[in-house]
């Protein structure tokens, strides 16, 4: 090397050093999450367009309570910050969007605090909990507050501001499970109907859910896994039984639309490995349809999700795909 | 529709999963390729391949001329390495490889007259003519023989000796050699421009080879985002059966195992060969070399290495001897910009990053990539959501998430139940990981630290 060259080297900058691979695809977490935000932007707007500012501030509570329980963890234990990451603010929509629009503030607080602090924050944080935080805090509201969690109607019986009303007391599973009454499909589909915030608008998680689907964001194997296998059990309850409630009813009411693609699909808490999905989908729409017909709950989803949780570190184990190549020869 | 596409092969000219990053190859695939000046010295390594080092056999102080033998090994896998240049020999010295291999190396400080320079140097490597037409009547063993005395080695980074490629086995029969030309790593070019510039070398190696190893039929594999390239090995290919097929843009696909499930649609089981299957994969570059050893009993002492990347001045693609240091041929493309922060030996996805640039190229160096810190900037490593990502990027159909989990906690058990060993490090999950977990590098520590059994 020529001392010119020597001299040169000695100004050039310092050289990193690191293992590769040395560029990647830039995608962060944030990025994942912020995809999940957008997804739910059409279900959160029917909300609002159904139920008025309550569903709103439902939403805004759990994800503003979610965030700030998040934050004083990390800062009780000493912990990094991750509230830029804004999986906080992802499980916050999601269960503000699973309440009655007809809860009172508090429940939705209390709710993200046992979301955050028990299902994600004690197991380790995001990635290492085993149960949907989301669906944690709702089941936690729901044990607490049991009549605020199933009225769906404020005080003097006033229904939902666009709500169709043909019954007002109940949901529409609900209502078809226990008062034998059917509403109109479409209104199912479009959302108008009583309910949870979000759940009501089967059209709107749909579009959100296909865009995370597209996005990959979100696996399409579990949604559709488990709304398949849902129809199927409800086809089988359709033919056999004198229902009111048709496949179509059992498909588009309720919570199933949205938690197949929003609480489902959360990757902490389903399998890692196609095959896993699967199983993971058509286990959780098996068991919301049991839940449904045969519990003495309207609804499934969440305790299905919670149920089938459990079981994914053994679906894991199940199903470690075969590398390329087939498995490693045992050396005889 | 090009011929290259049509042309039957049993693959579907792609593999499952897989990244497509961006390519980057217009930085220097237009830059014929420039023949260094001989630089004033050069450090021979004496390994550059996989298998056993050699020995030195020449003494300090001794004049040697290009083409000499300066080290061999009586082992059945290695390759003996040549003087690149003409000149003096000093004491043997130690140095690092890019790859944090310590091996010894021969410095030799190159004399004033060199025979072979500037033209006469590529006329001697690639130019001239390239007969034939001899070929069906050389013996197999014969050119095995002279592959291994000439030191050829994967020189598409793998840096296998060739020869053991070759070496017959009645047990596991040749039927299909395949030339690789994917060059699937981004930025580098090098094979690129080897197959624009000297298609001739490429196809006399490749029916050598073929001859060597027993093989029936030649295919060569090359990305379909060189079209120019396809169209110069077809025309070189003309009447000499070899079928020159076009396969997608995807990474990895010039790694040995997936190239053979798109070309043969045939798995190399895992842990094993691809001889397994009836297949030997030659780097275009290797089959160059091959043929200039057995048609020209000249070793291999030069390759082509592409200088590229945002972080160097003047991108360039090179032909150096082995044992120049990477400092004298960045230099030559211009040096270092102000924004360079990462010199790398080889692609950016399996490449070594260098802390020192006075090492010397190897005959596995395909390039030198240089990124600034923009590129290399990676954010704080987060806990694993879980995501899946390195799973459907996973070209070997492994869980790279629990891999890494396992290595790190030292669980060997559930490292095998995942099937570590089956990982070829090509980087595809670490690339997609949001997380920025370092995936490779825990797999890697993972595999070192597996227990023998
Ligand atoms: S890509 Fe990264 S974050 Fe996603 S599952 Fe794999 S290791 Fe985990
Ligand atoms: S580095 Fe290994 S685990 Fe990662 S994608 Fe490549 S083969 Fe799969």
């Amino acid at each position: 090397m020529t001392e010119e060259a020597k001299e040169n080297q000695q100004v050039a900058p310092v050289l990193s050093v690191a293992p590769g691979p040395h560029i990647t695809a830039a995608r962060s977490m944030r990025r994942v999450m912020i995809d999940v935000l957008i997804a739910l932007v059409p279900a959160a707007a029917t909300g609002v367009y159904v139920f008025g500012w309550r569903a709103g501030m439902q939403m805004g509570v759990c994800v503003v309570s979610c965030m700030f329980f998040e934050a004083l963890f990390q800062f009780l234990r000493k912990r990094p910050h991750t509230v830029g990451d804004l999986s906080a603010a992802v499980t916050g929509i999601i269960l503000g969007l699973s309440i009655p629009w007809t809860a009172p503030w508090y429940v939705g607080f209390i709710g993200s605090a046992a979301a955050i602090l028990i299902a994600k924050m004690l197991f380790g944080g995001l990635g290492s909990n085993i149960f949907n935080p989301a669906m944690t805090g709702r089941a936690f509201v729901q044990a607490c507050f049991a009549s605020e969690m199933t009225t769906y109607l404020l005080p003097g019986k006033i229904g939902p501001p666009r709500a169709v009303e043909i019954i007002t007391q109940a949901t529409p599973l609900a209502a078809g499970k226990f008062e034998h009454v059917a509403y109109n499909l479409q209104d199912l589909a479009f959302g108008c109907v009583n309910g949870s915030v979000g759940e009501t608008g089967a059209i709107a998680c749909a579009v959100g859910g296909l865009y995370l689907i597209l996005r990959r964001s979100a696996s399409w194997r579990i949604p559709l896994g488990m709304l398949v296998a849902a129809a199927i059990v409800a086809g089988i309850n359709q033919t056999l039984t004198d229902t009111v409630l048709t496949v179509g009813h059992h498909l588009l009411a309720g919570g199933l639309v949205f938690g197949a693609f929003f609480i489902a699909t959360d990757p902490a808490t389903s399998p890692i490995s196609n095959r896993g999905k699967w199983i993971f989908g058509i286990g959780t729409g098996a068991l919301v349809m049991l839940i449904r017909l045969f519990a003495n709950v309207p609804e499934g989803v969440m305790y299905a999700v919670l149920v089938m949780n459990m079981t994914v570190p053994l679906i894991d184990r199940w199903t470690v795909p075969k590398p390329l190549g087939g498995p490693v020869k045992k050396k005889t | 529709m090009t011929v290259a596409d049509t042309i039957k092969i049993p693959g579907k000219r792609s593999f499952a999963r897989g990244i497509h990053p961006s390519d980057k190859k217009s930085l220097c695939a237009g830059s014929p390729v420039e023949i260094l000046p001989t630089p004033k010295s050069v450090l021979i390594p004496l390994s550059q391949h996989i298998g056993a080092p050699c020995a030195a056999i020449v003494k300090p102080r001794t004049e040697i001329a290009i083409g000499d033998v300066v080290g061999d090994s009586e082992a059945f896998v290695s390759a003996p390495v040549h003087a690149s240049v003409g000149g003096t020999t000093s004491a043997a010295t130690v140095t690092t490889l890019p790859n944090g291999q310590h091996v010894g190396a021969i410095p030799i400080t190159v004399a004033e007259e060199q025979p072979l320079a500037s033209q006469g140097l590529w006329d001697d490597i690639y130019g001239g003519n390239w007969p034939t037409d001899s070929i069906e009547s050389l013996d197999p063993k014969q050119i095995t023989q002279a592959v291994r005395t000439g030191g050829i080695v994967g020189m598409g980074g793998a840096t296998f000796p060739t020869h053991v490629k070759f070496a017959r086995n009645p047990d596991k029969p040749i039927d299909t050699l395949i030339i690789n030309g994917c060059e699937c790593e981004p930025y580098l070019t090098s094979d690129h421009r080897l197959m624009l510039e000297a298609p001739e070398p490429i196809i006399a190696g490749a029916l050598l080879s073929a001859r060597a190893a027993g093989a029936e039929r030649i295919i060569v594999a090359i990305e379909d985002n060189k079209p120019d390239a396809i169209e110069k090995m077809q025309s070189a290919a003309t009447g000499t059966g070899i079928d020159i097929v076009g396969v997608h843009t995807l990474y990895p696909m010039g790694g040995e195992k997936q190239l053979i499930v798109a070309v043969m649609a045939r798995e190399v089981p895992t842990g094993g060969l691809p001889l397994d299957v009836g297949v030997v994969v030659v780097n275009v570059a290797t089959a160059a070399a091959v043929a200039r050893a057995v048609l020209r009993n000249k070793p291999l002492t030069h390759r082509i290495i592409s200088v590229t990347g945002e972080g160097v001045a003047t991108p360039k693609n090179i032909l150096a001897p082995v044992g120049t240091s990477y400092a004298d041929i960045i230099e030559h493309c211009g040096g270092l910009t102000d924004s360079a922060d990462r010199v790398i030996s080889g692609g950016p996805m399996m490449g070594f990053a260098l802390g020192d640039l006075d090492v010397p190229v190897t005959k596995g160096t395909s390039g030198i990539v240089v990124l600034t810190e923009a590129q290399t900037r990676k954010s704080a490593e987060t806990a694993c959501v879980r995501c899946g990502r390195c799973v459907s990027a996973c070209p070997l159909g492994l869980v790279p998430t629990r891999i890494a989990l396992a290595a790190r906690n030292k669980d060997w058990e559930m490292a095998k139940r995942y099937y570590i060993t089956a990982c070829v490090e090509c980087g595809c999950c670490a690339y997609v990981c949001p997380a920025e977990i370092p995936l490779v590098q825990l797999i890697r520590a993972g595999k070192a630290g597996l227990p023998r059994d």
